[in-house]
């Protein structure tokens, strides 16, 4: 008879009416944001870095803007440049990650917030005094180290630059053998006194482009 | 000095009208005091009627969010009771905008217009004992009067506002409630015709068992035609908010806006209130004689619970299928309503013409047979209109060659 | 007497509830009823295309997150699989199941959103739409737990995808996949079987098959006039080749037609899902290819998905640069759109936005 699938639906909406909201009130509760929630808040280690301006590089809307000196000596291996500028311009990014995908020293992680709304649009860009000062909570976003490590950036503590490296990391050789999951949780980088493995950059990274094909590509 | 309302005035039956005449009776001359009594309900009305529209914006926006799962409006006074407060003052402090082009004075008189049929409904509806405004011996001619009013404002705001939304908002509203008044009046012809009586404390009395049981069809008709009437879903076409924005109230904003909102989420209640006083006993009850006005809210409690409930549910008709939703199905069911209703008056009345609760209890039983068969026989002769004999098939395929 | 009447334009449109995106439809009504339609469009112009010749080839995987924007996942895996193509890189087989069932879990979601706002557009007060959110959520929750991002997720590149997918994405989507039978079980219940749905819908706005076929209409709109034409059946990509689903068709093509077969589809995608689950097994998730690619100098590849509204396909043409010579986006919106005028012309202004509804077309897409 007409009307039978009609009474069918008030009885649905009856029984959702009796169950509890699946929306949560923002400012009080929040969602459960996962650990590799890329943010706003860009952390970025000064000690990590090198001035390679990989990130400004492989920005696809060029909003990192790098300007260094370069050192007085004749640079040796392992040296760096010297940073004078490391803006980004948040107004326009798109938190793509590609910036944090592209750096090969884990200099640059993404932010776990998304609250930094500004009134003015010269305060969305965060500058490197900024970036030096803010407190760490580094997104494990493109950082198997931090989410073998079990760290969450929401609630967990900042992290110090030589926590957060690939030194002591052995993934990228698991998973090419084939046995990235369950990974076990090195020890050394939860604990408060790290011991940190005083080589790096000797990996061969995943993500960096072999020399042949890679191209210096204008900002 | 001290004033004497005469035995045949026509508020001498309201207890609180002359509770308050004989108080101020004392103060001032008899005229004033007629006038100043008169007043002071006039005003308990309007603003019982806004404020309860106030409150039942917040109620129904709370049981939608609950329908969808949501939790809706909270955040401020108690479970964001508060909320048709805060709405309130900011749309008195929004700009009030008149588009260029428009018909002024009649785009000023509209909120107006639309606001009080709305309040002037409540005046016969009886909330307790001997609690009305005026008691009519017309009362059920003078609530289709009034609320017929709305469909003039209706094309007042659709003509007046110079915008094409606002014209079909209006054209529609008009068609469904010129469409909707017929199958509404002949139900009350059913109401009537049982009670004895046109005046609404009458027919609260007549109901020794609710007509709700000894009219049922006449119910789903009322019902049905005044939510048709009320513009909401299924039948929000006049301001159909996915098709044509807001309807005939588009352009208007601030104060206006909140009077033509505050006229809508009145209607409900002024509505249920009708709906309660003619189907649902009024405010009887156990303890009426002391407690009738809590009857009376709890019933439209009830009744605005369904109406939010079927607003959040159901999507919208056209506007050709309501039409003939109307005039196809709701004005046949209603005729034979009516006829069954006046044989079985015809034959069941005794010799004074009046029915006692066995000729009631009869005529529930017979009326719910009635109700159930037409409803079949109309529910399923529309169904093959529904559903053509076209089948819906659902081919599966495990490969598919590409040629 | 007769009345005088004459016809009304209305613009429907740029700015809408019901035109889904900034799209205006300009319209000739008689009374209610639609004499002309004429769609207008490209208020969303971003020229994603001139802009992909700016940037290498990872880059544009964040361009494609952005035409249809309730179905990104899709779209990467389009644009990956043209890549893949002008290389000739062979994906990992866990990256190739990632990929379907990432791509197969944002079919859902594109599904839910189309069926949630063409109820809206049929005027239930967003009740079956927040149904349909709710699940939708759960999904983009996953998205979150996998790449970091809700809707622009950039989560594939050329060679696989970026990450593997962490260690508690799997209970998760387990619990997901329990919970949505009964949600979803909720959506068609309350509307599925609807009277004023049937009314609404049944019969309304047909697309014959010829006219499908003649107008380039792809996805569910080609399947409800009676085409089993699914490019997961007929060219299988990624893992699509392993998975057992079937391809529900409806002969009607009438907006009701539309709306059921995307009611099955989702289903379907939730059928491969859980075979995904099964059979997906531990590798590596990235070819090894570096992040600037250099594809040789006058390749040229066609990349073709069958994404939530069609066919989608990424035309890539190189000169040996890191950036493409010329990128060519088949979107199945705007051909879905073509039609349009076919469809409502005799119709009711209150069909013209089911209608629009029932087509789910993206504006993200149709303007590029």
């Amino acid at each position: 008879m007409y009307g039978i699938a009609m009474a069918k639906g008030l009885l649905v909406t009856l029984k959702n009416m009796t169950k509890k909201p699946f929306t949560v009130q923002y400012p009080e509760e929040r969602v459960k944001q996962h650990p590799r929630f890329r943010g706003e808040e860009f952390v970025w280690y000064e000690e990590r870095c090198t001035g390679c301006a990989s990130c400004a590089k492989y920005c696809p809307l060029g909003i990192i803007k790098i300007v260094t000196k370069p050192s007085e000596t004749a640079p040796a291996q392992g040296d760096k440049y010297k940073l004078e500028l490391f803006d980004i311009s948040i107004n326009r990014c798109m938190f793509c990650g590609l910036c944090v995908e592209a750096c090969p020293y884990d200099a640059l992680f993404m932010g776990s917030g998304f609250e930094q709304g500004q009134y003015s649009r010269k305060k969305m860009v965060i500058d490197i005094d900024h970036l030096r000062q803010a407190d760490k909570h580094p997104s494990t976003f493109f950082r198997p180290q931090l989410e073998d490590s079990g760290y969450d950036p929401r609630g967990g503590r900042p992290l110090h630059w030589q926590e957060v490296g690939r030194e002591s990391w052995q993934w990228h050789q698991r998973e090419k053998a084939g046995m990235n999951i369950a990974r076990p949780v090195p020890s050394d980088l939860l604990s408060d006194d790290p011991q940190v493995d005083s080589s790096f950059v000797e990996d061969s990274e995943v993500a960096t482009p072999p020399p042949s094909t890679t191209t210096e590509e204008a900002e | 000095m001290s004033c004497v309302l005469g035995p045949d005035n026509i508020l001498h039956d309201t207890l609180l009208f002359r509770v308050i005449y004989d108080f101020v009776g004392h103060l001032l001359p008899c005229w004033l005091s007629y006038i100043v009594a008169g007043g002071v309900i006039m005003m308990l009305l309007v603003n019982g009627v806004l404020m309860g529209a106030g409150l039942f914006s917040w109620v129904e926006r709370r049981l939608i969010g609950r329908f969808h799962n949501r939790i809706g409006p909270n955040r401020w006074g108690p479970f964001g009771m508060l909320q048709p407060m805060a709405d309130v003052v900011k749309l008195i402090f929004k700009e009030d905008l008149t588009p260029a082009g428009a018909d002024r004075i009649v785009f000023m008189i509209v909120p107006v217009a639309m606001l009080a049929p709305v309040v002037l409904m409540m005046a016969v509806v009886p909330f307790a004992k001997d609690t009305a405004l005026a008691n009519l011996n017309v009362g059920v001619l003078y609530v289709l009067a009034v609320t017929s009013i709305t469909s003039v404002a209706i094309f007042m705001a659709g003509w007046a506002s110079n915008n094409r939304y606002a014209m079909f908002g209006a054209s529609r509203g008009v068609a469904i409630l010129i469409s909707y008044e017929v199958p509404v009046v002949m139900s009350l012809l059913g109401v009537v015709l049982v009670a004895g009586s046109m005046s609404m404390a009458d027919v609260v009395s007549a109901q020794t068992i609710p007509f709700l049981l000894v009219q049922p069809l006449a119910f789903f008709v009322f019902f049905v035609g005044t939510s048709a009437e009320l513009n909401r879903t299924p039948f929000d076409l006049a301001e159909a908010e996915s098709e044509i924005i807001a309807g005939y109230h588009i352009e208007y904003s601030g104060v206006k806006f909140a009077l033509i909102q505050a006229a809508e989420f009145g209607a409900v209640l002024t509505s249920s209130a009708v709906m309660v006083t003619l189907f649902l006993s009024g405010w009887s009850g156990p303890l009426s004689s002391y407690l009738g006005w809590v009857w009376f809210l709890m019933k439209i409690g009830v009744l605005a619970f369904v109406f939010s409930w079927v607003r959040a549910t159901f999507p919208r008709l056209r506007i050709d299928q309501l039409l003939a939703f109307a005039w196809k199905f709701l004005l046949p069911i209603s005729i034979i309503n009516l006829f069954a209703t006046a044989l079985e008056v015809y034959f069941l009345r005794d010799g004074a013409g009046t029915l006692d609760t066995t000729d009631l209890w009869i005529m529930a039983g017979i009326n719910f047979g009635v109700a159930f068969g037409s409803l079949l026989i109309f529910g399923t002769l529309i169904k093959e209109k529904v559903r053509p004999a076209r089948p819906i098939t659902g081919v599966t395929l495990s490969s598919i060659e590409v040629s | 007497m007769t009345i005088r009447t004459e016809p009304m334009t209305v613009n429907i449109g740029p700015q809408h509830p019901s035109t889904h995106g900034v799209f205006r439809l300009r319209v000739t009504f008689d009374g209610e009823e639609i004499l002309e339609v004429e769609p207008i469009f490209g208020y969303l112009h971003r020229g994603t295309e001139k802009l992909a010749e700016e940037r290498n080839y990872t880059q544009i995987v964040t361009l494609t997150d952005r035409l249809d924007y309730v179905s990104s996942m899709i779209n990467n895996q389009a644009y990956c699989l043209a890549v893949e193509e002008l290389l000739g890189v062979e994906v990992p087989q866990r990256a190739k199941y990632l990929r379907t069932l990432t791509a197969e879990l944002q079919r859902v979601a594109s599904h839910l959103m189309g069926i949630g706002f063409f109820l809206q557009d049929l005027g239930t007060l967003g009740t079956p739409l927040m149904y349909a959110f709710r699940s939708r959520e759960r999904i983009l929750d996953l998205f979150e737990m996998l790449c970091g991002a809700r809707i622009t997720v950039s989560y594939m590149r050329p060679g696989g995808v970026f990450f593997d997918a962490p260690v508690d994405f799997w209970p998760a989507l387990d619990q997901f996949l329990k919970d949505f039978e009964a949600e979803y079980n909720e959506i068609q219940q309350l509307i599925l079987e609807n009277e004023i749905v049937m009314v609404r819908t049944r019969g309304v706005a047909l697309l014959p098959l010829d006219l499908a076929i003649n107008a380039s209409v792809s996805g569910p709109s080609l399947r409800a006039s009676g085409l089993a034409w699914d490019w997961r059946k007929m060219a299988p990509y990624d893992a699509y080749d392993r998975m057992e689903f079937d391809v529900p068709i409806a002969t009607g093509g009438d907006n009701y037609d539309r709306f059921w077969v995307r009611i099955q589809e989702i289903h379907q995608s939730i059928r491969i899902v859980k075979q995904c689950i099964e059979q997906i097994e531990p590798g590596p998730t990235r070819a090894d290819v570096p992040l600037v690619l250099r594809p040789p100098a006058g390749a040229e590849a066609y990349g073709r998905v069958e994404a939530s509204k069609g066919e989608l396909g990424f035309y890539l043409v190189s000169d040996g640069g890191i950036s493409p010579y010329r990128m060519k986006i088949r979107s199945p919106s705007l051909m879905n759109l073509t039609v349009t005028e076919h469809l409502l012309v005799g119709w009711k202004l209150a069909d013209m936005i089911v209608t629009l509804g029932s087509l789910d077309i993206n504006l993200g897409e149709v303007d590029r």
